[in-house]
């Protein structure tokens, strides 16, 4: 039982592993894990709501490359990251750094949730404050 | 009595904040993208001119005045339909044009300015697409104003025509030199105006 467990396990992840080779060579497992990283992270601007991992456009596929390239002379993360929003602004990063412009994207969601907070709150702090101020009116 | 008065408000203020919201993301294109070049030079280049391989350009080929550096190729759909608008544009206004000929075939965009005319003061040929993805290219045609320093001042994303050159691309020509923009040619003008009635 735990044999066969392993073995579908260890089938499984053999097959993740291949998809990631479908076009580039990498010298090292740890480069291919990082340009799979990158290009699932980095936002196609041709075709938006697409990674340049999902979008079949030109740019992507361009992007791709570069991003291949880089990997392979060694570049970390963080650099293939700078590289592509010093060309396309902070819109490729899916993950968008926390700056003034995009302090409303981070934030709006958190003002809006304290928002409906303080008004549920205060709605059944009131409810449960006023059958006795009625009450104490009608006598 | 106050309770019910904010009860009144409430929707009403919310309502015109979601109106204010959705007025500014109308006006706002989501497919046009800033340019992360504003304020900032041209990217530097080694590229040859698209009707001679052996010249080679860089950004100290570039004009010194203010310029047009307009991203096209033959592969692009609306960039035919901008080349008239340019043509008329370099032949009636005195600012240079510089294309940047974009992952295209050279002769199949030699074979397209032959035809059907040349509104560039000088062509480069970004043929494995480097300086685009350098300028954040990311759907041509794409027009950068460059100003005498050589600095990204404004980037238009999309076709230029008559509309576009008038409500943003000259705006920004005339506050980046300071002063209004004279036609070359008056005639031109004129029989446009004519053309009007």
């Amino acid at each position: 039982m735990m044999k066969q467990l392993i073995a579908t396990i260890a089938l499984l992840m053999s097959l993740q592993a291949f998809a990631v080779i479908e076009t580039y060579e990498f010298k090292t497992e740890e480069q291919e894990q990082l340009y799979t990283d990158i290009i699932n992270e980095l936002r196609c601007p041709k075709c938006q709501n697409q990674t340049i991992a999902e979008s079949n456009a030109g740019l992507s596929e361009d992007l791709r490359y570069i991003v291949y390239q880089q990997v392979s002379n060694g570049s970390t993360k963080r650099e293939i990251l700078a590289y592509m929003q010093e060309r396309y602004g902070d819109f490729v990063l899916y993950d968008p750094p926390v700056k003034p412009s995009n302090y409303f994207l981070w934030f709006a969601p958190l003002a809006v949730f304290l928002v409906i907070l303080i008004a549920v709150l205060l709605k059944v702090g009131r409810r449960r404050i006023k059958p006795e101020q009625t009450g104490t009116e009608e006598e | 009595m106050n309770k019910k008065l904010v009860l009144a408000v409430a929707p009403i203020v919310t309502f015109i904040i979601l109106v204010i919201f959705f007025w500014f993301a109308l006006e706002k294109d989501p497919k046009k993208l800033n340019s992360n070049l504003i304020d900032k030079p041209v990217p530097d280049f080694k590229l040859s001119a698209l009707k001679n391989p052996e010249r080679v350009y860089t950004s100290e080929s570039l004009p010194n005045e203010l310029f047009l550096l307009n991203v096209w190729g033959t592969w692009c759909g609306p960039c035919h339909i901008e080349h008239p608008y340019l043509m008329k544009f370099s032949q009636q206004y005195p600012v240079p044009i510089v294309g940047v000929n974009y992952k295209d075939q050279t002769k199949d965009a030699l074979e397209f300015l032959e035809k059907k005319g040349n509104p560039y003061s000088m062509v480069i040929a970004d043929v494995d697409g480097q300086l685009g993805i350098d300028l954040g290219v990311y759907g041509a045609p794409e027009t950068f104003v460059v100003d005498s320093d050589g600095k990204v001042r404004f980037r238009y994303v999309g076709v230029i025509d008559d509309r576009v050159w008038n409500s943003k691309i000259l705006p920004v020509i005339e506050q980046v030199q300071g002063y209004p923009l004279e036609q070359v040619q008056k005639d031109a003008a004129e029989n446009d105006s004519e053309g009007m009635k």
